[in-house]
């Protein structure tokens, strides 16, 4: 039974970075309609961003995240604003092939930057890998690792100050309002363009957060946005659309690899997630949280 | 004679390939009801949309109070001092009454004023008082109309382009709305551009009245004559002469065709 809750604490560590990635997918999807496929890649450059700060510049852990966050947020801001803007109004698929270019084109040249390259790289946290006991028995004891805690700790606090934008401060209620109905919002005078860089500035800022946690766990390389493959079914699971379902769908797809890892054979951990999946959306299409909307007339 | 609010002058739209709007001209006073008719597809929305500035015209121009506004985006447009109130009301559905009100209001900052319509906006609908922390979703019909009509007087506007406020509403509640629209107008000289499909309604409480047909402006006159002409009678109020119907020849073409 031990070991069982052990597992699942494990897995919701690395499902909260799925959480936040899946996040990001969502965030920029419900305001915008595009699906942006270089998600994984923004947390990859928010990682070596603090890398940069941290190994390279010697500022402080602390520094060089808020760096990295701050950092990505203009990042993800001139991404819109730039790249993406004069494309706005096309059809979606231009704009979702846009965001895998931009994926591809991120990949080769965060491996040319100088410093970066191809290797994989660490950065020093303030947080130890050992385990604290949590709860101890005669024969084996609940551990959980200050990383573990440090991202399951940032995921919650980061949530919290989402739901807090969202829901009280008026550019975030706008938010939330161009994300329900683009051309009322434009009616309300709320200049929606500059809500779509603001939204891309958010989520380019929780997906370098997911990039400086996970970077002691799995090392920071140019290919750690791959991740994102594992996120995306996250955020389908929850109902692409709800950012509540991205974080249980996070979780949710965390957990599922991390028992799948250990009592079923080899293999299975990776494919799992998909497996569930697929299930979900098989018994429940719209995903678990997802919002069916009606129009009245 | 006084300067008119909103001059539209020679403008033509398309929908990528399709002319949707055949150089129309109009002009509105201030303080005024002007109302649009025509039959659908005649180009209504698209007007609407044009001076607004949710499209682009190809040619021509809209003036607000002296300044040409037309190709900008709504979001200026609608800090100039125009409101719309689209068709089919497109309220937010997942934000509460509440907060629909107070995005109409977003572009002040002036917190006592944003109290004040408010408080002007309650007072005209008591209903939406009542549902004030309800999604906007779960209202009926007739509340979301209410809503979005009041959702575009919280930004104070000086001209309000109202499409089809009576889309799928009762006849009561059509009749309780334009009551309320013509209240407005005489309490707040908030001046209206209305455009409807019911004539009737709409011809009741204007000043002055533009007929659409395929993209042109086919008549125009006040409101009281165009009450009275034959062919508006006809083919939009849909009145004829007791007995006439022997005598009335089919297919009997407008005046102005």
């Amino acid at each position: 039974m031990l070991q069982f809750v052990q597992l699942v604490l494990n897995g919701s560590s690395i499902g909260c970075i799925y959480a936040l990635v899946a996040l990001g997918f969502v965030l920029i999807y419900k305001a915008t309609e595009v699906v942006n496929f270089a998600q994984g890649e923004l947390m990859m450059f928010g990682a070596f961003f603090a890398y940069t700060l941290i190994t390279l510049f010697g500022f402080s852990y602390w520094i060089g995240a808020a760096g990295a966050i701050l950092g990505m947020m203009a990042f993800g801001y001139l991404l819109d604003r730039v790249v993406l803007r004069p494309v706005l109004g096309q059809p979606a698929f231009a704009m979702i092939m846009l965001t895998i270019g931009i994926g591809y084109v991120s990949r080769s040249v965060a491996g040319l930057v100088p410093g970066w390259g191809t290797a994989a790289y660490a950065i020093d946290t303030p947080f130890s890998a050992e385990g604290l006991p949590l709860l101890t028995t005669a024969e084996t004891s609940l551990v959980i690792s200050e990383q573990n805690l440090s991202i399951i700790g940032a995921t919650v606090l980061f949530c919290a100050v989402l739901f807090a934008f969202f829901r009280y401060t008026r550019i975030g209620v706008a938010m939330q309002a161009t994300s329900q109905n683009q051309l009322a919002a434009y009616y309300m005078g709320i200049p929606v363009k500059s809500v779509f860089s603001l939204i891309w500035a958010i989520s380019a800022g929780v997906a370098a957060a997911a990039g400086v946690l996970l970077a002691p766990i799995t090392l920071i390389d140019t290919n750690m946005g791959f991740i994102g493959l594992k996120a995306f079914p996250a955020a389908v699971l929850g109902g692409f659309g709800s950012i509540p379902g991205a974080i249980v769908g996070g979780l949710t797809i965390g957990i599922i690899e991390s028992l799948a890892g250990f009592y079923l054979p080899q293999g299975f951990k990776d494919i799992a997630a998909y497996i569930v999946l697929l299930a979900v959306l098989v018994l429940r299409p719209e995903g678990l949280f997802g919002q069916a909307t009606r129009k009245k007339v | 004679m006084t300067e008119p609010i909103l001059r539209v002058s020679n403008i033509e739209t398309y929908y990528g390939p399709i002319m949707a709007i055949r150089g129309i001209s109009l002009h509105i006073d201030p303080g005024k009801i002007v109302t649009v008719l025509g039959a659908n597809g005649a180009g209504k929305t698209t007007l609407l949309k044009t001076i607004s500035g949710a499209m682009d015209p190809q040619k021509g121009t809209v003036e607000f109070e002296g300044r040409e506004i037309q190709k900008q985006d709504p979001d200026r447009v609608m800090r100039a001092g125009i409101s719309h109130v689209p068709e089919g009301r497109e309220v937010f559905p997942f934000l509460t009454v509440h907060e629909n009100l107070m995005m109409g209001a977003f572009t002040r900052r002036d917190r006592e004023g944003i109290q004040r319509d408010l408080e002007l906006v309650l007072g005209y609908f008591p209903v939406l008082e009542a549902r004030s922390k309800q999604q906007a979703g779960q209202l009926s019909g007739g509340e979301q109309q209410m809503l979005a009509i009041g959702r575009a007087l919280m930004s104070h506007p000086r001209l309000v382009l109202l499409d089809e406020p009576s889309l799928g509403l009762s006849p009561i509640l059509v009749n309780d709305i334009f009551g309320i629209i013509e209240r407005i107008n005489r309490e707040q000289g908030t001046t209206i551009l209305l455009v409807e499909q019911n004539a009737h309604m709409a011809l009741s409480i204007a000043d002055y009245g533009y007929v659409l047909e395929v993209g042109r402006v086919v008549m125009e006159d006040t409101a009281e004559r165009l009450r009275d002409k034959e062919d508006i009678k006809e083919f939009y109020l849909g009145m004829k002469d007791a007995g006439s119907r022997g005598k009335r020849r089919w297919k009997r073409v407008k005046t102005w065709r």
